[in-house]
């Protein structure tokens, strides 16, 4: 071979060698910003009726209740512990595996869901956030699958006939997008703190930025033992479960 | 050539009246979808794959497998399949306009597909299943057609249409092993999540492809004459039965390495699938009856001919065709999705609306197939016996 | 010159075809329909749009789609005019401020030259939708 065929063909190689681990190998990136929320189920087991968390997020952005399992919308809920941490059950809450936990979408750092778009309708924000695009989604669902946390929910028909109270400050979705928490994200950018975390009449909610070493969330986080959900998948979730 | 599917007899125009009217009745269930939304169909938040794209998974494989001649005739200059190589590429277009079919009634916002190309997205599967899927139809529509072409002028192949069919190859296995990794790369699906998933798609591709090719070569014999060659016949089974034998083997490894191990993110699904732990008997009835006919129709393959029971290996065929429709359509998606993520047993079961546009999409489908092949079965009974319907290298 | 064979038939139907092809030119006229200028009704909070007038009847939808890009993909939601001026992107929240009633101002040209933008299947209108 011709040494110039050669070095093309190096060079050809290099290049498209390149493009190989910034698509396969998940990189982690040092942020200005990451958000985290951080749940204290000890202080939510106080209350076992609660819904405020759901009802404020629901209200204020619009999610319909469809009222079936099959159809429903669901940005934040409640499940039990069991249900939550089946591969994590720590022998000391062994007594309370009915306890309730508030599950929401995890904003991983390492989103599955964010792989799988294709149209990058969802993303990964600089500041943390998984974001949606409601005028981009084609509502193929593949994200849906991907998601190992059950956190994304599709809109099987239109949801305005299901709407109790509407927040005017907030669109609704059309039918045949995903949708799922955005952290308030439009909250946030006016400098105040997501609903949820704002109407839990216990506090058992708190949202940070756990970037910054000197916010009160890193210190909590510093000072008490937390889980994250399926923590073996390597998603990189960034809800805390403080136990 | 076109002019040629316009020409046929009372039974022809009677069979794609048939095939129109149901299509017609798929597209009505399809505008209701439009209209009201997914919601019509089974599918739920947590279920939030089902039959439609099961077909899509199914029928991907359907398309792959023409390269189970092509390799033959063109690699290795084998050529009684002279005659069945144009039918397999017919075949391969009709499979995979019904897989990106299936995929667009799939969709939420179907208006918007062009986004996947508008902003594409290298990490995702789904993109590139678009690129693959649209570039083998385009791919075999090209060599299906330009083949026949050149078959009956008698013209011998250019080199830009040979460059095509050397690309053919590797581009079928990558539709499918594409497909396959949409599902084997999910974590948060434990029973698609195996390495194994891309090969045991090409086994089951290349077991129904061939076995659909080949019961339409018999029904081609009977209704129009059309004999590819007893030989021909014989080899498409023993490809059948090959792909098959691996199949069951890859199945049998994949049970080995969850029952053995006992571990529970992959024995939960096996348990729902085949135990009935869920309650949804009808699956577990589905899927053995999947394992035990795919088993009896390997026997029944393995032990008999063409020339001996025509009759009892087209019906081997059919039962075969239905065994992996279900086991690699059906009980794959819905299984990846039950229990969930939490645990919870959800049930599925495709509505009316839904199966009606199945029903309208496969019409739809064999309307292109039975157009095509009337194409290709004409332009063979125009030329004289002894030249064949696909020329030579 | 040739003889044109079956003139009459060409003839005529190449006076009907064009006829229907330059239809949506004439058709307005002939009937009467399109035979008013939309009228636009402006509730004014502020004294001066986002842009200019001009600017807003010929490309309100480039200024939307940078708003909906700026906002939802770049998480910016602030929108410097060239003066300097600073506006909220918010369609609900600043467009609609002004234009309060979405059939008295938007709906007007909309249904004159017959589209329907896909917008408000989401973004609600205040006071439409107490309606």
């Amino acid at each position: 071979m011709k040494r110039r065929d050669f070095l093309k063909l190096i060079a050809s190689g290099l290049c498209s060698g390149i493009f190989f681990p910034s698509i396969l190998v998940p990189g982690e990136k040092k942020r200005e910003k990451r958000w985290a929320m951080l749940v204290d189920i000890t202080v939510c087991a106080k209350s076992k009726d609660c819904r405020a968390c759901v009802d404020a997020c629901h209200e204020t952005h619009n999610v319909p209740s469809i009222g079936s399992s099959k159809e429903e919308i669901k940005w934040i809920w409640i499940s039990t512990f069991d249900r939550v941490f089946e591969n994590e059950l720590p022998i000391s809450i062994k007594d309370n595996l009915s306890q309730p936990v508030i599950l929401m979408c995890n904003h991983c750092e390492n989103p599955p869901c964010v792989k799988v778009c294709p149209t990058k309708a969802t993303w990964k924000r600089e500041d943390g956030i998984v974001m949606m695009d409601y005028h981009r989604c084609i509502g193929c669902r593949y994200c849906m699958a991907a998601c190992p946390y059950g956190a994304r929910s599709f809109n099987w028909r239109d949801g305005k006939p299901y709407l109790g109270k509407i927040n005017y400050d907030f669109p609704v979705r059309a039918k045949g997008v995903v949708e799922k928490c955005n952290f308030c994200e439009e909250r946030i950018s006016r400098g105040l703190i997501p609903k949820c975390v704002e109407a839990c009449p216990l506090g058992a909610l708190k949202f940070g930025d756990i970037a910054d070493p000197e916010s009160e969330v890193s210190k909590i986080l510093k000072g008490r033992i937390s889980m994250v959900r399926k923590p073996h998948l390597g998603t990189k979730p960034n809800v805390f479960y403080l136990l | 050539m076109v002019e040629k599917a316009f020409q046929g007899g009372k039974n022809y125009w009677m069979w794609l009246l048939f095939l129109f009217l149901l299509t017609i009745y798929g597209f009505i269930f399809y505008s209701k979808q439009l209209i009201y939304g997914l919601g019509i169909t089974g599918m739920g938040r947590d279920v939030s794959w089902g039959l439609y794209i099961a077909n899509f998974t199914f029928f991907v494989g359907v398309a792959a497998s023409a390269v189970m001649l092509v390799i033959p005739y063109y690699l290795h200059r084998v050529k009684e399949y002279s005659e069945t190589l144009v039918f397999a590429e017919f075949l391969a277009v009709a499979s995979v306009f019904l897989a990106i079919l299936f995929v667009f009634v799939d969709l939420g916002k179907p208006e918007r597909v062009f986004n996947v190309l508008i902003y594409p997205s290298p990490n995702s599967l789904l993109f590139w299943d678009m690129v693959v899927l649209s570039g083998y139809l385009l791919l075999n529509v090209i060599l299906g057609w330009k083949g026949l072409d050149l078959a009956k002028k008698g013209i011998d192949s250019p080199r830009w249409l040979k460059i095509l069919i050397y690309t053919s190859i590797p581009w079928a296995i990558s539709i499918h092993t594409v497909t396959a990794f949409i599902y084997c790369g999910l974590l948060s699906r434990p029973f698609w999540f195996s390495s194994l998933l891309a090969p045991r798609f090409l086994a089951s591709a290349f077991t129904s492809g061939p076995s659909i090719l080949l019961a339409l070569c018999l029904v081609l014999n009977r209704l129009t004459g059309f004999d590819p060659g007893l030989r021909v016949l014989e080899n498409l089974k023993k490809t059948v039965t090959y792909a098959l034998s691996i199949h069951i083997f890859f199945l049998v490894a994949e049970f080995f390495t969850t029952f053995y191990s006992g571990s529970p993110e992959h024995l939960r699904h096996f348990e729902y699938l085949l135990l009935g732990s869920g309650g949804h008997y009808w699956l577990t009835a589905l899927s053995w009856f999947s394992l035990i006919a795919s088993i009896f129709s390997f026997l029944t393959l393995i032990s008999t001919g063409f020339s001996k029971n025509r009759v009892l290996i087209f019906v081997t065929l059919l039962i075969l065709i239905f065994a992996i429709w279900v086991e690699k359509g059906l009980t794959l998606i819905v299984t990846g999705f039950n229990p969930t993520v939490d645990l919870r047993i959800v049930r599925y079961v495709p509505t009316f609306e839904e199966i009606s546009i199945t029903l309208g999409v496969w019409s739809l489908g064999a309307l292109i197939l039975t157009l095509l092949f009337k194409i290709a079965i004409s332009i063979k009974r125009s030329l004289p016996p002894q030249i064949s319907l696909s020329e030579r290298k | 010159m040739k003889k044109l064979y079956d003139s009459g038939k060409i003839l005529t139907g190449l006076f009907f075809f064009l006829a229907i092809v330059t239809s949506p030119f004439w058709y307005n006229k002939v009937s009467g329909k399109g035979a008013y200028v939309p009228e636009l009704k402006i509730e004014k909070d502020e004294k001066e749009c986002v842009r200019r007038t001009g600017y807003m009847k010929k490309s309100h939808m480039e200024l939307l789609r940078l708003w909906r890009d700026e906002a939802v993909r770049k998480g910016n939601r602030i929108y410097i005019r060239e003066d300097g001026k600073k506006f909220e992107i918010s369609l609900s929240g600043t467009c609609l401020n002004c234009h309060k009633k979405k059939d008295e101002f938007c709906d007007r040209c909309h249904g004159y030259v017959g589209v329907t933008p896909k917008c408000w299947t989401c973004h609600n209108v205040p006071q439409e939708a107490k309606k």
